[in-house]
This record gives C-alpha cells, sequence and structure tokens, in this order.
C-alpha cells in the first residue's frame, strides 16, 4: 500500500479532527507510487532466529550496488510476524504480489536482479506444498493462509509497526474517530457488549459484561478508574500476543484508548513480560507517536477527552498474568494473587474499579467499534464470536501464526491450515490452553474450536497454544511436563498449590519409572480433584488439566506404565527397549557407528543386535536407521 | 443483620464478617490453621474450605476469608469439601511430621497417616505466615519474613541470620500453630549471650 520511504512531514501535526486525520490518511495514500516495488522482510522472533536481520541488510547492500534504477529502487520494510515461522525468513513483495519463503542473505541479489529488475519470480524461493508439490506464487493461495480468516492478523506482516503512518495508511485510529465524533462512551459499551466478544486471555468472560460491571462500581465508587493491557503472555508454546504487539501495536494501544473513553478512563497500564523487548520498544514508539499525533495524551483528536498510557515491564513469573497478581505487581509488590473474593471489576489497581483484558481481546476492539457489533457478531459460533489467533506447534507441518473463526473444527486447523503431520499421520492429540488446558484427542478431531465445546471436552481456550502430537508423545509425559511448570510457577502462597502439584508430579515420575500402581490413578484424580477445589487463584485450579484429560481420554495408556511397565509412546526410558528386526536391517553399520554406547554389534551385511544391558535408550540408532529395522517396545 | 445457612440451619451474621466467623459464632467446627482473630487472613492453608450451593451450581471457598451475603447456603461436610481436607492433611503430615499439632489436628479429621514420602523427617513448619503476619501486624516490627517463592518458600529473618530487630516477644512462637517457631526464635533473635545467675532463694 505505502511505501513508507516517502518522507511526508519533518514536523508532526497535531490531528485535531477526524477531517485531519483522513486528510493526512489521504496525503500518505498520494504519496503511494503503485509502480515502486516494496519488500517486506518478517522480524518476527522466528524469522530474525533464521537470519531475517542479515537479509535485510544484504538486500539494502544489494540494492545499493547493483544499480538498481532510482524508479524502481524498493522500499525494504521490517514487519511483525507473517504467519508461517516454521518456512522463515518469509519475504512478500510488492506489487508483484511474490511470497518467498526460506531466504536467506545470500539470496538477496538473485531477488534484486530476478525479481525487482527482471520482474521474474525466483522460482526456487516460491512455496511448494509438500504433499502435491505445487508451486505457489502468492500468499493467499497458499494453503495455510487461503483458508485462515485474518482481521485480527490483517495488518501484521503488511505494515512496518514503528510507523504510525503506515497503520493509518491502512485505516489506524479511524474507529476512535468515529467513537470521538458519533458515538458515546454508552454507545461504545454497548457495542463491545452486543458483539459477543469474550476475553481471549483464557476463561473467555465476556468483555462488555466486564465494561458494564465496572461502570456499576464506579457508579459506586466514583473514578478514578484504570484500564489495562495484560501482556504477560507466559504459557510454553504461545506467541500470539507477542506477535501482536511486536507486530501492530497500534491495533492495540487504539483499543486500550477506546476501553478508556469507554470507561471514562483517564490512565491506562501495559503490563508486558520482560522476555518481550521488541513489544515493549514497538509499543513505546506507538505511543510516542500516537501522542505526537495527538491521538494518546491531552484532548485526543480535538475533543475533551484526556487519556495517558504507560508501559509496565512484567517481574517474569508466570502467576504475574493472573490478574490480582499482575495488579500487585504494577503497583510495586511482590506479584502474588490477593486472597480476597473481590471483582477486579470493583477493585482492581489501588483498589479502583478497573477493567483488566488481554492484547487480543484489546486488538478486537477497534474493528468492532469501526464496522459494528452484528458485523462482528456474524463472525464465529454464536457463543463464541470473531476469531481466535491460535500458535500452532508441535508435530505439524506448518508451524506458525493461525486465525480462524471461533467453532473451526479442530481437524480443519490442524490438517488443512497446519497441513497434517510430518509424514502424514494422524494426529494423537492436540493439547490447548497450555498447562492449563488439556489434551484433545484424535476422536474428538471435529470438535469446534470454540470457548465452550472445549471447555466441555476437558480442555480449555486458554490463551491459546495448539501442541500437536503424535504416536511418539507419552501423555504421562506430558502431564509430567506441565506439572513441573507449573510447580516451577507456583507462588507458594497456598498449600494445595505448593505442595499438590509437586506430589501429582512426584506420582507421575514413579508412573513413568514404572514403580506406580494402578490405585495411583485414583489417587491422582483425587488429589487433582482436591486442587482444583482447593487452590487460591486460577494457577493451582486449573494445573490439574493436562493430567486429568490425559487420564480421562487416554486411560490404557496410564494403566499400560502402571499395569504393564510399558510405554506405549516409547518415550519413558525406564520403561522401553530397543530392538533390532532381523528381518529388516541390512547390516549397513550405520547405527553401530553411532551408538555412543558402542553396544550394537554385527557384522556388514548381517542382522545387527544392540546389547541391552549397555543400551541407555538414547534412541540415536532408531533415527539413523534407514530401513526402520530398530524397534523401540 | 444478614441471614443465610451454614448446613441448612439458618444463621445470622453482621455484615462485614466472614462466613468462618459466623460458623464459629454458632459453634460449628471448621478446622482451620493459619487463621488467627488478631491478624489479617491470608487464605494459605485451605483446611476452612465450605461449599457454597445454589440449585445445581456449588463451589468452595475458603471460609475465613469468605464474607457473608443475603442468602447464600454454605455447607462445612460435603464430600468435596472433606475430599479437600483429607489431601491437605495428608500432605502436612508429609511436609512436616515432626508437628504434634498438626497430627492431632489431622487425627480429629480422621487422617492418621499419609501416603506421601517424608522428605524432612523433624520439619514442623507449614509456611503459613502467621508468625510473620504476627510479627508485622501485632508487634509493628518485620523481623520475619517470608523468603523465596513457590515450593522453596520458607520463614526466617533476613539472610538467614540473626537480626537486632527482633524483641524476643515471642509473639510468633504464641501463635504459630504447628510449633515450628518455638525452635525457630533463637535463629531469629540469636541465642542470649547473657548467663543469668540463678536467684539466690
Ligand atoms: C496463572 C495465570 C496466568 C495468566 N496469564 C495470563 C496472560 O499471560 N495473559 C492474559 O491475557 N491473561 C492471563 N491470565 C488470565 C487473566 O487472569 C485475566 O483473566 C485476563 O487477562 C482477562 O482478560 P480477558 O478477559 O481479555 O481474557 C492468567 C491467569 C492465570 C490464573
Ligand atoms: S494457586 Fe498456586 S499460584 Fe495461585 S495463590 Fe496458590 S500457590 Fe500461588
Ligand atoms: S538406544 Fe542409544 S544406546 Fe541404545 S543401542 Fe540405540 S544408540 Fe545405542
Ligand atoms: S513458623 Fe509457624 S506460624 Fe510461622 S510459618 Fe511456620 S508454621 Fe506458620
Ligand atoms: S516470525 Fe516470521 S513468520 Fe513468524
Ligand atoms: S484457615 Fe482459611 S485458608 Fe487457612
Amino acid at each position: 500500500m505505502f511505501n513508507g520511504n516517502v518522507a511526508l512531514k519533518t514536523e508532526v501535526n497535531r490531528l485535531n479532527s477526524h477531517t485531519d486525520l483522513n486528510d493526512f490518511r489521504q496525503q500518505i495514500l498520494d504519496s503511494y507510487d503503485p509502480d515502486r516495488p516494496e519488500i517486506l522482510v518478517c522480524h518476527g522472533t522466528g524469522c530474525i532466529a533464521n537470519g531475517s536481520v542479515e537479509l535485510t541488510q544484504a538486500l539494502k547492500k544489494a540494492c545499493q550496488t547493483m544499480g538498481v534504477d532510482a524508479k524502481i529502487m524498493p522500499g525494504i520494510k521490517s514487519t511483525g510476524c507473517q504467519g508461517l515461522c516454521s518456512k522463515g525468513p518469509l519475504v512478500h513483495i510488492k506489487p508483484h504480489g511474490l511470497f518467498y519463503q526460506r531466504v536467506k542473505a545470500k539470496n538477496a541479489e538473485e531477488i534484486i536482479q530476478k525479481t525487482i529488475i527482471e520482474n521474474k519470480p525466483v522460482k526456487h524461493l516460491l512455496y511448494k506444498d509438500p504433499q502435491t508439490g505445487e508451486l505457489f506464487h502468492k500468499e493467499e493461495d497458499i494453503p495455510f493462509y487461503k483458508k485462515q480468516k485474518r482481521y485480527v492478523l490483517k495488518n501484521i506482516g503488511k505494515i512496518d509497526p514503528t510507523r504510525i503512518e503506515d497503520k493509518i495508511a491502512v485505516g489506524g485510529y479511524q474507529a476512535l474517530a468515529k467513537a470521538l465524533t458519533t458515538m458515546t462512551p454508552e454507545q461504545v459499551v454497548e457495542q463491545i457488549t452486543k458483539s459477543g466478544l469474550r476475553g481471549r486471555g483464557g476463561a473467555g468472560f465476556p468483555t462488555g459484561r466486564k465494561w458494564q460491571g465496572a461502570l456499576k462500581a464506579i457508579e459506586k465508587k466514583g473514578r478514578p478508574v484504570y484500564v489495562v493491557v495484560n501482556g504477560d503472555e507466559g504459557d510454553p508454546g504461545a506467541f500470539m500476543d507477542c506477535a501482536i504487539m511486536e507486530g501492530d501495536p497500534h491495533a492495540v494501544l487504539e483499543g486500550l484508548i477506546l476501553g478508556a473513553y469507554a470507561l471514562g478512563a483517564e490512565m491506562g497500564y501495559l503490563y508486558i513480560r520482560a522476555e518481550y523487548p521488541i513489544a515493549i520498544k514497538h509499543l513505546q514508539i506507538a505511543m510516542e507517536q500516537a501522542k505526537a499525533y495527538g491521538l494518546l495524551g491531552e484532548n485526543i483528536l480535538g475533543s475533551d477527552f484526556c487519556f495517558n498510557a504507560q508501559i509496565n515491564r512484567g517481574a517474569g513469573a508466570f502467576v504475574c498474568g493472573e490478574s490480582t497478581a499482575l495488579f500487585t505487581s504494577i503497583e510495586g509488590k511482590a506479584g502474588n494473587p490477593r486472597p480476597k473474593y473481590v471483582r477486579s471489576v470493583e477493585e482492581g489497581l489501588w483498589g479502583r474499579p478497573t477493567v483488566l483484558n488481554n492484547v487480543e481481546t484489546w486488538a478486537n476492539v477497534p474493528m468492532i467499534v469501526e464496522n459494528g457489533a452484528d458485523w462482528y457478531a456474524n463472525i464465529g459460533v454464536p457463543k463464541s464470536t470473531g476469531t481466535k489467533v491460535f500458535c500452532l506447534v508441535g508435530k505439524v507441518n506448518n508451524v506458525g501464526l493461525v486465525e480462524v473463526p471461533m467453532g473451526t473444527p479442530l481437524a480443519e486447523i490442524v490438517e488443512n491450515i497446519g497441513g497434517g503431520l510430518p509424514g502424514g499421520a494422524p494426529f494423537k492429540a492436540v493439547q490447548t490452553g497450555g498447562p492449563s488446558g488439556g489434551c484433545i484427542p484424535y476422536h474428538l478431531k471435529d470438535l469446534p474450536v470454540d470457548f465452550d465445546s472445549l471447555t466441555k471436552a476437558g480442555a480449555m481456550m486458554g490463551s491459546g497454544a495448539m501442541i500437536v502430537m503424535d504416536d511418539r508423545d507419552c501423555v504421562v509425559d506430558v502431564a509430567r511436563y506441565f506439572l513441573r511448570f507449573l510447580e516451577e510457577e507456583s507462588c507458594g502462597k497456598c498449600l494445595p498449590c505448593r505442595l499438590g502439584l509437586s506430589r501429582m508430579r512426584e506420582i507421575l515420575d514413579n508412573f513413568s519409572h514404572g514403580c506406580g500402581e494402578e490405585k495411583d490413578i485414583d489417587d491422582l484424580m483425587g488429589l487433582a480433584q482436591a486442587i482444583q477445589d482447593g487452590a487460591l487463584c486460577a494457577l493451582g485450579s486449573s494445573a490439574p488439566n493436562p493430567c486429568l484429560t490425559t487420564i480421562k481420554f487416554f486411560k490404557d495408556e496410564y494403566i499400560a506404565h502402571v499395569r504393564d511397565q510399558k510405554c506405549p509412546a516409547g518415550v519413558c526410558k525406564d520403561l522401553i527397549t530397543y530392538s533390532i528386526d532381523p528381518e529388516a536391517c541390512t547390516g549397513c553399520m550405520s547405527c553401530s557407528r553411532q551408538c555412543p554406547q558402542g553396544c550394537i554389534s554385527g557384522e556388514k551385511k548381517k542382522p545387527h543386535a544392540i546389547d541391552e544391558s549397555a543400551c541407555i535408550r538414547c534412541g540415536i540408532c532408531m533415527e539413523t536407521c534407514k530401513f526402520k529395522a530398530v524397534i523401540v517396545r | 443483620m444478614i441471614t443465610f445457612n451454614i448446613n441448612d440451619t439458618e444463621v445470622q451474621a453482621e455484615p462485614g464478617w466472614t462466613v468462618l466467623e459466623t460458623a464459629r459464632q454458632y459453634e460449628i467446627e471448621i478446622p482451620t490453621l493459619c487463621y488467627h482473630e488478631a491478624v489479617s487472613s491470608s487464605g494459605a492453608c485451605r483446611l476452612c474450605m465450605v461449599e457454597l450451593k445454589d440449585g445445581s451450581w456449588s463451589k468452595l471457598v475458603a471460609s475465613c476469608i469468605y464474607p457473608v451475603a443475603e442468602g447464600i447456603n454454605v455447607y462445612t461436610e460435603t464430600e468435596r469439601v472433606k475430599n479437600v481436607r483429607r489431601w491437605v492433611f495428608e500432605m502436612l503430615l508429609a511436609q512436616c511430621p515432626a508437628s504434634g499439632e498438626i497430627k492431632q489436628l489431622a487425627a480429629k479429621h480422621g487422617v492418621e497417616s499419609t501416603r506421601f514420602s517424608i522428605k524432612d523427617p523433624d520439619e514442623e513448619c507449614m509456611v503459613c505466615g502467621l508468625c510473620t503476619r504476627a510479627c508485622e501486624e501485632i508487634v509493628g516490627l518485620s523481623a520475619i519474613s517470608m523468603v523465596d517463592r513457590g515450593v522453596h518458600k520458607k520463614i526466617g529473618a533476613p539472610f538467614s541470620r540473626p537480626t537486632e530487630v527482633c524483641v524476643a516477644c515471642g509473639c510468633c512462637v504464641t501463635i504459630c500453630p504447628t510449633g515450628a517457631m518455638r525452635s525457630r526464635i533463637d535463629a531469629v533473635r540469636g541465642i542470649p549471650k547473657i548467663t543469668l545467675t540463678p536467684l539466690a532463694v
């Protein structure tokens, strides 16, 4: 859309009305030269790790050294996560609409030569369907993107998140201008309520109801009221909030400003995990720019409405994402959950009425205000409206950031968008909701992914991590992993969580060592119930979920561990043995060369054998063998 | 006055009371460890859980911090309540096996053994934090506090060294529900250096 390499204004003028904003937007759009190419390089966490910073430098250098004509000198932009992280670094080229994957710095000159100068695609950088081998030129044709509905992620990967001009060009702050000029605060709350938006931070609490609750509390206690962004995302495998804050910080900010207008708040806080320095930086820049244009601060867009916001770095503990712990942390105390039975809309930050919403929740607000509640309520399913962003990770071909309407069947996400599992086998289970969520087995693959269906299945939406597992993932091991994570993250305040999680994990440790008994499974369920009922905050009370859902859906596998001392997935080291199938073994000797114990013997071209007493069950032989001759049991 | 039910019996409470305070008023037994009327409640031990029911809806809350409300139905001896209690007692028996007080209370509620392994047979402290709250709120000092977090949480003076701040009032020893502070107080105030001459009779 907008090239971004044209200097618009040296001196920033405050925008004092909706007309000012529209004029400015038009000015940005007019400066756009449709013939001039633009190279969008993904600078999401995954692509940076794969070398996109070096790639950008190489592209810039190539433009200079290769004598590119001034007329077609491309603008090179760094964007947020473009979605298909496992194929990064990703590059998007406009106006050609070309989509390149796995681009390295060494491809820079080729891209400039072929695509920018000669107007042709670089074939070997195009996306190739792993099953059909079909080549795709454009992002929108690739199944991964084609089957998504990107609303929250709409601008991420398309704009430079550090330039407010980019955002304004694609319609940023239009919702705010609309609200300030044509809607009362009550009407904004009404639209959010009618839209059916539910909190994306985990529990799915209706956002409109939360805001109305705050208004009721304000009636009783008066103002100030605070609006707060929960950007503490700490689930293993989750990075959607990070991607939103990094890739489209103004969406979060505009949502927050709209919330402040609706509730009459003058101050807001963005609580962001300290491990997200780029998100913090981009939001900082976004706030400075918004302030300079009069979109944040005093007399926003020339109105009477004043609102300021500040960023707080998270204290680095998972539990600080819990609402009351987050408040104590912002107040400068140790981030521990509060034991009181009061709702935070009534008594939140500094005891004042407070509305805390998740990053993605806030990012949904502008589009609801702009397009109306009815438009929004038509997306998704009646009780879970809108879309949800997921992080698809684990044993799946297309690892990345995915957005689908609520109610999309699980299999559609994993198999069609995610491209299925490497090797084509069906998935065994999908863990949703991170350490507080649950495991959904393959036989529920048609389960609509919405708040209520997931809860009914014993899992939960959580923040949106989706970990795909195959038959080499052991459910006991998975349950242990999440319990260990939460055991470390427990604040230690209440006894069921502080002591109970370790005790649950100890029982599972016994299972994986082959020293459990069948009655231990019942004990585990009883203790889990006690923790669910007894823990003080939701970290503890939801911690047993992964264990309970795996028992519910994979009881056989638990029984195999305790009764037969076997790990069917071949993961629990104490319960497995490696052997070589003499029929399949060709005597190629690769396993015996790789075995760190040197415990594989056999002559060349004769079947090999493993000395079980020396084997440390590292599995290297199995990975090495090309003939699938190594068996684990 | 607020009227509600405990175990299907109508009770009355002043606004601002907790369910536990009301239950005590009516001599309805609810076990507690981390609660003491002299200091603020922390809701840490979860022994005082009770079940709220309303039709098919039900939820467990900690009675020592749950404020009374008109018309609620509280139950103190349901299966879910007893399940929490039993597991909390079993975990306590394994965690602070040296505490006679805990053994007694657990036995009173029918829990005499634990299926968990004992890590430190000499441990008495359950990290309920009553001692630190007493020191801060009653004595007005904070000679002792919680150090570390999560599973590593323990109580003590800063840097685990005797501290001048402690006035050796013994308030923490009196309030400690497990008897753990008896053997800890010397580590907090230091062992007195002077030897007293016995009084002449
Ligand atoms: C242990 C724990 C961790 C949490 N972490 C987060 C988090 O990282 N981000 C988040 O938005 N909500 C988190 N939540 C949920 C918040 O407490 C709160 O419900 C949410 O921020 C409300 O926003 P929403 O209604 O928009 O979802 C966490 C809850 C618990 C119990
Ligand atoms: S449930 Fe866990 S994290 Fe929450 S207050 Fe209790 S000990 Fe702390
Ligand atoms: S599992 Fe590891 S130690 Fe055992 S035989 Fe194979 S390579 Fe050797
Ligand atoms: S010493 Fe006693 S009062 Fe203090 S935390 Fe331990 S058990 Fe509680
Ligand atoms: S980080 Fe580049 S696609 Fe996600
Ligand atoms: S007495 Fe209520 S939680 Fe300990």
